[in-house]
């Protein structure tokens, strides 16, 4: 690991100046920053700590009915506030089933979607050709070992999947990150962070240099809404395919449904012909089934991963039922 | 009372929770250096050149040793044996590179920070060689001039007349079953710190069998054994990946020489994909031919595992089927599929680990196939005799631990399968878990002390299953004193030399010896008394006679020493054998299990478990207990998820670590799991009437398993592990 200079940022705007130098990192709870050092993904010249700035932790309402998410929160407890709990199952159960209770109480929900990809190729410590390593060395994933890869929105130069949870949730909830630099402050929905492959394979997100996340902010309460995670084991690891699903129910017609899936393309994938074809269908129709068909018209299996697809259509149903029983 | 069988806790409990034990790495010496491995990123051929300029310039750096840096291996080197080597393939002894992962440099700093900054800077060019994937490679016959783990069983095996007897079967049964490599992993990677006094060579090790480490390390050096002392006081896991010795703990020795001063290496996680063994991936044939009433009349199995280039270690996958049932024409064939990559090794459980896996399978699509319950169908073939040999066995209880177990699972009015369970369709399946029993040489000093307290010494290693622990109550037992008055003094070949801790032989290999010299005290504090020593009992700390008591105190006082001490050994003719001569000892039992398939989801999981044994006795009903749930935890994660892959245009393990290959965690283990021995001595296998109990609990699992999957959707699974891909349905 190359040795690096250390320092404490107190405000954002500390921040946003020293990440404007060359070769230079942030660090929250450190929890994919460091595994990147010690595999050699990363080898930045300057750590600083946003950690200690204050104003970016916490959880409020916000007076048109939504809330607020300070980024250096914890993920346990974005989890277990009360606001999220009760607004946003959906949120909450992606987080609770993120990772370990450790690692949750130490990982900032602002760091949260900038972990990178876990195809084995990207994590290798020898030297192995993958474009997200080293721009432009070719894909090793696309013909090799790729059962976990993706089944939406690849390309031949990078098929590799986006492994977050909450930000699968926060998808199909339209929630924004709220995003601060020297020019000022944008807000860009929750999806739209993340790069695919089509726009640039080396790329995770669009985080430039003295980017900061100061915030979630998500819209009214979704309490009709669940989350499911399909993994070979219960807890303490990545999924397969999840699914998120938002309802709004009339009775058991539906009224919007608001869907995203993860672990299947570079960013959460929301299943936006589904959702279309589901207004006005009742749950457990074979309309809505036809529905959720839909969504995957546009899914490209690899050549060992068409399983995939199969679960992640199978998962979107199953969702959708423990969404109403939520009602 | 007896406190043989109490569940008495294991007396490391406490150190190994609040983080007390010291293990190999955390041991330190003055003036140590930090040795990190540059390793090969190529599969095969040579290393071109090594520029270390960059390496050497880094503050902390004091040395990157190449290949023509390291002393040659001593002439006695050629007299060692493999096994308990593990290979003689010894990295860097020349430029040649035989899988991927083999060491080229050791880089060897004032801090382990500095020595990782130096491994990353050493810049390595190489002339690439054409590579052989040891998947694809064409099965071979063994080689027994390529290592000597082909003497360790049979390659072949013939009995009667398979071929025609199949012909003439009711019911054939005919498949291939295959499982993945598998990397141990153990909790504590391998490390060691060498230091040298002269031509005296102290090791701090993480082993399990430190005697071999010493012979291996002494030959290749050309030393005498005694020059060479070896510490082991805990391993933090070992699962058979540090049973034999392996070229990483020679290679800190050599450095710690030519550098004149201590040398600490411990391997990372990566490091333990590439330096140490692997359980290989298998693939097995196997026909069953039973008549019409289901007994078996013909067996056939042929088992072919990847290996390196140099020796071919061979996974003997097709002992169950000469071992399992009684079955008069069977045979057996073992072969071997050579490539580029690390040597495999035996990992829990080995042989009858991957062969039951594919037995337990296939008996179970013979009992579909005639139509009995699968226990019936063991039953009709039940092994009275060694099927080998022909020779009685030790002691074999399997009809009572059917019983108890299918009791206590509620196997005969268990579900049907498919019955649902909200999404879940519940499915339950059995299979045989058998082990053969192995004993080695072992030596056990017992002394007992003026105040009351005794001791043993002996060099082995506890590696975390409980050996010290049921070993005082062993001694406590024959000495009459609570188990907490007895002290284990261990891991340490300036003690006497034990056999190895694995393949479930130390309490039977040690613990005979254990019992001969706590016995030799025992009769010599009779001696000192004038007692008969037929007429004497020891209790409480005293030795007491009819009416007559005396304190331990007060014999040794009246008698002027200080302690009374006795040997013990259980010597065996070539080492290793399989029980007492004429007694084909093996530990026998019975998994069942009963999972959740969701088909829509592709999700497999454990609801719950019982496995019921006939091991012999038990010492210790907590440490035994602890043993059987381990290996069917063990079990599940090579069922359900366990897999390292070779990456076939890289020529190297596609994952070296444990975030890309999951292993099983405590949520998915269900607490309905089961534990029951048959109450049982075995009066053939040795003073304590113990066979072998851990290493067996993961046999079978994987064939319950897959056996369970079926009842519950109809899909055989024959590829290990039983993945969502395997299982999804539209
Ligand atoms: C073993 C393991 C298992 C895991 N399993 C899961 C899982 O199942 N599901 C899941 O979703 N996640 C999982 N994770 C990922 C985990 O949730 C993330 O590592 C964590 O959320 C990252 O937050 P952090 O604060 O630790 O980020 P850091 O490691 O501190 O930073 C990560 C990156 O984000 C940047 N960064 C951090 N905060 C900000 C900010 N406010 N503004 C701009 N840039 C910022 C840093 O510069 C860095 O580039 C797992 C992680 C591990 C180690
Ligand atoms: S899928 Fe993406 S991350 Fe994986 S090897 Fe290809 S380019 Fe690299």
């Amino acid at each position: 690991m190359r040795n690096f200079s250390y320092a404490q940022a107190t405000s954002r705007a500390d921040a946003i100046a020293l990440l404007q130098q060359p070769e230079t990192m942030s660090i929250a709870g450190g929890t994919e920053l460091l595994n990147w050092k010690r595999i050699g993904i990363v080898e930045p010249a300057r750590v600083v700590d946003i950690t200690g700035i204050p104003d970016m932790e916490g959880v409020e309402a916000l007076p048109n009915g939504g809330v607020r998410i300070g980024a250096l929160t914890k993920l346990n407890d974005v989890a277990q506030h009360a606001l999220i709990r009760d607004a946003y199952p959906v949120f909450s159960q992606a987080i609770l089933k993120a990772a370990s209770a450790q690692i949750r109480n130490l990982a900032t929900i602002g760091g949260n979607p900038l972990q990178r990809v876990r195809c084995a190729y990207f994590r290798a410590e020898e030297p192995t050709p993958c474009n997200k390593r080293v721009a432009g060395s070719g894909c090793s994933a696309v013909a090799g070992i790729h059962d976990k890869h993706a089944i939406f929105g690849w390309t031949e130069d990078c098929v590799a999947v986006h492994p977050a949870d909450p930000p699968v949730a926060l998808a199909a909830l339209d929630a924004a990150y709220v995003i601060e630099n020297a020019k000022g402050v944008r807000r860009v929905p929750v999806q739209d962070i993340h790069v695919m492959p089509s726009e640039n394979p080396a790329w995770h997100n669009i985080l430039g240099n003295g980017d900061l996340i100061t915030a979630i902010e998500i819209g009214a309460a979704a309490t009709t809404s669940a989350y499911l995670k399909i993994r070979e084991r219960e807890s303490f690891e990545y999924a397969t395919v999840s699914a998120a699903v938002a309802l709004d129910l009339d009775g058991d017609v539906i009224r919007r449904a608001r869907i995203a899936l993860g672990s299947v393309a570079m960013r959460p994938w929301r299943l936006n012909a589904t959702e279309q074809q589901l207004v006005g269908q009742r749950i457990g129709s074979s309309e809505a089934v036809a529905a959720v068909d839909a969504g995957f018209v546009d899914a490209r299996p690899l050549s060992s991963n068409a399983y995939k697809i199969t679960i992640a259509r199978n998962a979107t149903l199953r969702a959708i039922e423990l969404a109403a029983r939520a009602a | 009372m007896s406190n043989l069988g109490e569940p008495v806790p294991r007396s490391d409990g406490k150190i190994k929770v609040n983080g007390s034990a010291r293990f190999a790495a955390d041991q330190s010496l003055p003036g140590q250096l930090h040795a990190v491995f540059v390793s090969s990123t190529i599969p095969a051929g040579r290393v071109a050149n090594i520029d270390t300029g960059l390496a050497l310039g880094l503050p902390g750096v004091v040395r990157v040793l190449v290949a023509g840096d390291l002393p040659p291996l001593h002439a006695d080197f050629n007299e060692t044996m493999v096994p308990p080597l593990a290979t003689k393939s010894i990295p860097m002894q020349s430029d040649e590179i035989l899988h991927e992962g083999q060491p080229i440099a050791i880089v060897l700093a004032e801090t382990l920070e500095a020595a990782e900054a130096g491994a990353r800077a050493v810049r390595a060019t190489y002339a690439p060689a054409p590579y052989i994937n040891p998947e694809a490679a064409a099965p071979d016959a063994v080689d027994p001039e390529r290592g000597g783990y082909s003497y360790l069983d049979a390659s072949e095996f013939l009995k009667g007349d398979p071929e025609a007897a199949m012909t003439s079967a009711a019911h054939v049964v005919q498949a291939e079953y295959a499982q993945p490599t598998r990397h141990a992993n153990p909790m504590e990677p391998s490390a060691i710190l060498a230091s040298w006094s002269g031509d005296n060579l102290t090791v701090y090790d993480s082993v399990q069998h430190l005697p071999a480490v010493q012979a291996n390390l002494a030959a290749t050096f050309g030393l005498e054994r005694a020059a060479v002392r070896v510490i082991s006081p805990h391993t933090g896991g070992g699962f058979g990946v540090k049973g034999y010795v392996w070229p990483h703990e020679l290679l800190a020795a050599m450095a710690a020489r030519v550098m004149r001063r201590p040398v600490k290496l411990v391997l990372t996680r990566r490091d333990m994909y590439g330096m140490v063994g692997t359980q290989p991936r298998v693939t097995q044939e196997i026909r069953l031919g039973a008549d019409s009433t289901g007994k078996l009349v013909s067996m056939t199995h042929v088992v072919s595992n990847v290996t390196g280039l140099t020796e071919d270690y061979i996974e003997f996958a097709t002992v169950p089927s000469r071992s399992f049932y009684a079955c008069d024409n069977i045979s057996n064939l073992q072969l071997v599929r050579r490539g580029n990559m690390t040597l495999p090794t035996y990992m829990r459980s080995p042989a009858e680990g991957p062969g039951s896996w594919a037995l337990g399978s296939a008996m179970d699509e013979l009992a579909r196939a005639v139509g009995m319950d699968p226990i019936d169908l063991r039953l009709a073939s039940y092994a009275e005799v060694d099927p080998v040999s022909g020779d009685p066995w030790s002691s074999k209880k399997l009809r009572e631990a059917y019983a108890l177990g299918s009791e206590r699972f509620g196997w005969r009015s268990r579900p049907a399968g498919g019955t649902l369970d909200g999404h879940w369709r519940i499915g339950c399946g059995m299979a045989d878990c058998s082990q053969g029993v192995t004993r080695f040489g072992s030596t056990v000093r017992v002394l007992l002390k003026a105040d009351g307290t005794a001791r043993f010494e002996s060099s082995l290693c506890d590696v975390g299953q409980g050996p010290a622990t049921i070993f005082a109550q062993v001694v406590g037992e024959i000495l009459g004193l609570s188990p907490d008055r007895v002290h284990a003094v261990t891991g340490d070949t300036n003690l006497p030399p034990a056999g190895p801790t694995y393949g479930s032989a130390t309490t039977i290999s040690t613990g005979t010896a254990l019992h001969q010299a706590a016995t030799a005290v025992r009769d010599r504090l009779a001696r000192l008394c004038g007692w008969p020593v037929a007429e004497i009992a020891m209790r409480g700390g005293s030795i007491v006679r009819g009416t007559e008591s005396r304190t331990i105190e007060a014999v040794l006082s009246e008698a002027g020493v200080s302690e009374l001490s006795g040997d013990g050994a259980l010597e065996i003719e070539n080492y290793a054998d399989a029980g007492l001569p004429g007694f084909p000892a093996r530990s026998f039992g019975a998994i069942f299990v009963e999972v959740g398939v969701d088909p829509e989801l592709g999700l497999l999981r454990l609801r719950r478990a019982t496995g019921a044994y006939s091991v012999g006795r038990i010492l210790n009903a907590r440490t035994a207990r602890s043993q059987m749930i381990g290996g069917i935890v063990w079990g599940w994660g090579q069922a359900a998820m366990e897999a390292s892959h070779f990456e076939p245009s890289l020529g190297r393990w596609h994952a070296k670590d444990l975030a890309n290959v999951v292993l099983p965690v405590n949520a998915d283990i269900p607490p309905e799991i089961d534990i029951a021995f048959v109450d049982e001595f075995d009066p053939n296998a040795g003073p304590l009437g113990v066979r072998s109990v851990g290493t067996m609990a993961a046999t079978g699992v994987a064939a319950a398993v897959a056996n369970a999957v079926y009842d519950a959707i109809g899909i055989r699974v024959r590829e290990l592990p039983i993945t969502p891909d395997k299982l999804v349905q539209g």
